[in-house]
């Protein structure tokens, strides 16, 4: 759990101003006839990192989803960045260019180099020249520290570096908000580490982060605040401190003591 | 009961060592493959002696064959003579004699040189789209095309201004590998209009007008697509386009025409026959019913009622129906459905109908393809911000077409060979149609098996090569390294 966080975080950058990011408002969902997510009202200022966690289930993924439309919702309203998501393409399209995302199966693009997976959404998205699509590129996998994978396949890479090849790839579309979908569930728990640690550093750069995960030792290190998601529904959100040490609901008692219990 | 656990610990980590020996060479082969047990060696017995036997009753028919001969009596004759009273011999004189009529059909003799020149530049067409920016390779193709076209376009007497024409094109286009390969696509876009013009002649206008349509589809494409969105702006496209080929393409050609009578000598579509109809039939459907496929395919997947029930339809009432039946419609019923008066070559009709036929069932292998994609990858795609198209071009489609190579080429293959049954709508092909046109012949009436073996070998020559490039394609493409 919190072995895997082993460094000091530099919280000098990690200011959440005013300004609101993401803003949920009474927003129901179904699938069929099950109601997924249940009246959620959720306010993101810019600058922060919030973790959610919950049972499997919960509609944890399907809440940061809806903020990208990869899932639609039926009632309610979503505003990213003062766009409102509706089935209008236009703003999906611009919802999503300004959303990054990372998923849990890393989903890079088998039949593409590292660098080209990097490149190909500013260059058709953003339509950035190719020589300064590369660059972006460069800069960002340096980041991430796999500089010299640039030209290898998703295929040839460990689960580890393909993912931080997935946030590379987000980063490349200079987005300024970040989702991540449980992007160490299907890691080894070697490879954990230094993904955990390329998120950190997007943190500490003031990145607002949306961070769907079991990793408690990272929200207590990072996240200003912690929502616990039950049945389709915010059942308790808090800052980390307090969401660990004093959880005021039984669902969310329950669910600490499986998770942190051994 | 408690069991006592033995403490270890390794002081040293074992160091990889080679595998050991094996017995190796032909007796192991033998051993492994042949005689593994008492059952394998009884079948490996009994294959022996069967293939001994095939091979000695056929074997004389293969060596007796006659190569001189002007008729079936006089072959026999003369294997009777070298090889005793009642022997067996092939008699490939016949092959000798009208292998012409088995390539070319009733295409006049003195024009034979347009076909093979159309032929030759067929291979540096498709160059740049199967060697996608291979320089090497595509200066290859057009080098192997130069000097095979300089040797049949010689022994076809074609006329000199036609060599001095290919030195300059093929050189030309041999220069513009060195540099620019992709510019090589240009040639390919313009080929189908170069190929008509060589293979039916008449005024050079009329394929220079037909592509313009494309052109005219382009530019208006390109147009609206700021005002109404790309997919609305092709389909207009399409509409000006088709109008323009129905009704002005026309006599605008007529009109260039008599200011400018530029043409070749018109060759009628009932003088086509033999290789030279396949070819025609089978490149022309390869080409067109690929990407009719694909677009079957995503209509099949698509959200929209109309466009999805479209497409399903299409295919499962060309999937259902046999293609013979398709072809007759070609022959009798396409022409109730144009204006009246339109004049509709009868290939061009069977290559329509040949087109839909293989594109439906390539529209199936493609979903297959799109099926095997896992759905992160559209996820991602959408993700990032790419649209439907972008998404399909860039991401999904290489994958599932990657995935779907075999059956996309084995589709082909069974297109190419079901251009014979052409036959049946009264065209000459190959098999059936220039055949049985030999055989009527006095001279070698009775004869069976020459001319099927001579035709079986080209078409397994085609389609062996074709599947070759899909394996060669398959390795090239494989960047998963699973």
């Amino acid at each position: 759990m919190s072995e895997a966080i082993t460094r000091k975080v530099d919280r000098s950058h990690m200011q959440v101003s005013d300004e609101v990011a993401v803003q949920i408002s009474r927003m129901n969902k179904w699938y069929g006839t099950f109601h997924v997510l249940r009246d959620i009202d959720m306010t993101v200022r810019r600058g922060e990192r919030i973790v959610i966690c919950g049972p499997s289930g919960s509609g944890k993924s399907t809440l940061i989803r809806c903020i990208n439309r990869l899932e639609e919702h039926q009632s309610g309203q979503i505003v990213v960045d003062g766009t409102e998501l509706t089935s209008d393409l236009k703003n999906i399209d611009k919802v999503r260019s300004e959303v990054g995302m990372v998923f849990q199966h890393f989903n890079l693009f088998p039949h593409l180099t590292i660098l080209e997976n990097c490149t190909l959404a500013p260059i058709w998205v953003r339509k950035i020249p190719k020589r300064e699509a590369e660059e972006t590129a460069m800069h960002f996998l340096r980041k991430v520290k796999i500089p010299e994978q640039a030209n290898k396949y998703p295929g040839q890479l460990s689960g580890g570096q393909q993912q931080r090849v997935a946030i590379a790839r987000s980063l490349c579309m200079k987005p300024r908000i970040m989702l991540f979908d449980e992007p160490t569930s299907a890691l080894d728990p070697e490879m954990i580490k230094e993904v955990l640690d390329t998120m950190i550093e997007l943190a500490e750069e003031g990145m607002t982060m949306l961070c769907v995960t079991h990793e408690m030792g990272f929200a207590q290190a990072v996240a200003n605040r912690v929502v616990f998601m039950d049945q389709g529904q915010i059942v308790e959100q808090n800052e980390p401190k307090e969401f660990f040490s004093n959880p005021k609901s039984e669902r969310t008692k329950l669910f600490l003591s499986q998770i942190l219990g051994h | 009961m408690e069991s006592k656990t033995p403490s270890f610990v390794r002081g040293q980590m074992l160091p990889p060592q080679p595998p050991p020996t094996r017995e190796s060479g032909v007796v192991k082969w033998l051993h492994e493959n042949l005689f593994s047990s008492w059952l394998n060696g009884i079948l490996t017995v009994v294959g022996l002696i069967i293939l001994a036997l095939i091979i000695k009753s056929a074997l004389p028919w293969w060596l007796n064959g006659v190569w001189h001969a002007s008729s079936l009596g006089e072959c026999r004759e003369i294997i009777a003579a070298s090889a005793g009273e009642g022997a067996t011999g092939a008699c490939w004189a016949v092959i000798r004699e009208r292998w012409h009529q088995f390539i070319f059909g009733f295409y006049p003799p003195a024009l034979w040189w347009r076909p093979i020149l159309a032929f030759g530049l067929l291979f540096v067409a498709i160059g740049p789209v199967l060697y996608a920016g291979q320089k090497r390779v595509l200066t290859y193709m057009i080098g192997g095309a130069f000097l095979g076209l300089l040797i049949t376009l010689w022994l076809a007497s074609a006329p000199a201004m036609v060599f001095v024409g290919l030195v300059v094109l093929l050189g030309g286009l041999a220069a513009l590998a060195q540099t620019r390969p992709g510019a090589l696509l240009w040639f390919t876009a313009a080929f189908p209009a170069l190929c008509f013009l060589l293979l039916w002649g008449g005024s050079f206008w009329t394929p220079v007008m037909a592509m313009a349509g494309f052109a005219i589809l382009a530019v208006v494409a390109r147009l609206l697509a700021g005002r109404v969105g790309a997919p609305v702006a092709v389909g207009l496209g399409i509409v000006v386009a088709v109008i323009w080929w129905l009704y002005v393409s026309g006599p605008v050609a007529g009109t260039i025409g008599s200011v400018l009578p530029l043409g070749l000598e018109p060759v009628k579509s009932d003088q086509f026959g033999g290789f030279l109809l396949a070819i025609v039939i089978g490149v022309t459907a390869i080409s067109c019913s690929l990407p009719v496929g694909i677009l079957l395919a995503l209509g099949r997947q698509s959200n929209m009622f109309i466009v999805k029930s479209l497409s399903v339809g299409f295919i499962e009432f060309i999937r259902g129906v046999p293609l013979i039946t398709l072809l007759f419609t070609a022959s009798l019923l396409l022409q109730y459905f144009l204006p009246p008066n339109t004049q509709f070559d009868i290939i061009l009709r069977v290559i329509i109908l040949v087109t839909f036929f293989a594109a439906a069932y390539l529209a199936e292998v493609i979903r297959g393809g799109l099926a095997a994609l896992p759905r992160g990858q559209y996820e991602a795609a959408d993700a990032l911000g790419l649209d439907y198209w972008q998404a399909q071009r860039l991401i999904i489609m290489p994958q599932a077409l990657k995935v779907s190579i075999p059956g996309i080429v084995s589709t082909f293959i069974g297109l190419f060979k079901d251009t014979t049954l052409v036959a049946f709508v009264g065209l000459m092909d190959p098999l059936k149609g220039v055949t049985q046109i030999v055989r009527a012949d006095i001279n070698w009436k009775g004869i069976y098996w020459e001319p099927y073996i001579y035709v079986g070998a080209i078409f397994f020559l085609i389609c062996f090569g074709m599947s070759r490039y899909s394996m060669y394609l398959e390795r090239k493409l494989k960047t998963d390294h699973r």
